[in-house]
């Protein structure tokens, strides 16, 4: 079990990733992609009336499959993962995002910003809840994320997928140096 | 039975993004901050191994398993691929998780972003119900 408790670099993490995208086309010629399941989902669940939300989802119903399975895979990797520790991150983040005011660098996932306790202040509430709008409106308004667009859409050459990737890393860009830094001044 | 198979590959896909340290806050703001390869070399030889399959499927003219040609899905360009993407790039570099990984994430026992999932899905639902008076 030594392969399911160490670190993947990302020359094994990525081919498998790419993979995807071929495999789910032989399997059931439909593409790549993860944030269409967040329409589906207000679709099946919340029955909007915005036409938007009108068609036929469970002509989609494999995508919400695939997604249970990415969250089972999560509980799963949980408990064979030897280190669920912080890893090798560049000292260089590690020192700036210190000096922003991180505080737990123990775990995959900083503590003191996302946790139950930490939605109750004003910066934990804009990173979890703001962070999490934005991704789910913007994948939507975008039609599609980084396994959509970056992944299937580069991977077959569409120019909408190199803007929309563009996109992304500009945002992300903005985010980490004038966003971040403002959130965790409050 | 197809359907056996495809909770497989996400529960994969879920063990791939959590082992790689994908889900990792840390990583993503290593990636925006340049410090570091290992996320483009995840996206980077993700993109080129779809590419070069894609590419060999279309030489081999190779069919999906029912037996129909292979269609790949065309996205529309427009305004919303450029002010969506820059919204969704900002969600991204905050929560430190795309799509994928925010259920990867819920999978790996991190609470809160069970609630960061469910805001995404709501901003989905909000785009819903706005999407005739944005520009498009």
């Amino acid at each position: 079990m030594d392969l399911f408790s160490s670190f993947w670099p990302w020359y094994v993490a990525g081919p498998l990733i790419g993979l995807y995208v071929p495999v789910l086309y032989l399997l059931l010629n439909k593409h790549f992609g993860v944030s269409s399941t967040f329409r589906d989902i207000c679709a099946a669940a919340l029955r909007p009336a915005a036409p938007y939300f009108k068609y036929n989802w469970k002509a989609n119903s494999w995508r919400l499959v695939f997604v249970g399975g990415v969250v089972l895979g999560g509980l799963l990797a949980r408990g064979t993962l030897a280190t669920p520790a912080i890893g090798q991150i560049s000292d260089h983040t590690l020192a700036a995002l210190s000096s922003l005011g991180v505080r737990d660098f123990s775990r995959l996932i900083p503590g003191d910003l996302f946790s139950f306790s930490s939605l109750l202040t004003l910066r934990g509430f804009l990173l979890i809840v703001g962070g999490g709008f934005l991704v789910g409106f913007g994948t939507r308004y975008a039609d599609g994320c980084t396994s959509g667009h970056t992944i299937h859409g580069i991977a077959t050459f569409q120019r909408a997928s190199i803007v929309a990737t563009l996109c992304f890393f500009a945002g992300g860009l903005l985010s980490s140096y004038v966003l971040l830094p403002l959130i965790l001044s409050l | 039975m197809i359907h056996v198979v495809v909770l497989l590959l996400g529960v994969c896909f879920g063990i791939i993004l959590t082992n790689a340290e994908v889900i990792s806050w840390f990583r993503i703001q290593e990636m925006f901050r340049f410090d570091a390869f290992h996320m483009y070399g995840v996206i980077g030889s993700a993109i080129a191994v779809g590419a070069l399959s894609m590419l060999l499927l279309r030489k081999l003219k190779a069919r999906s398993l029912n037996g129909d040609p292979i269609v790949v899905e065309r996205k529309q360009m427009g305004k919303g691929t450029v002010y969506g993407g820059l919204l969704f790039g900002i969600g991204w570099a905050l929560t430190g998780a795309c799509p994928g990984p925010l259920y990867a994430l819920v999978g790996n026992g991190y609470g809160a972003f069970l609630v960061a999932l469910l805001s995404a899905i709501g901003g989905a639902w909000v785009y819903g119900l706005v999407r005739e008076k944005l520009p498009h």
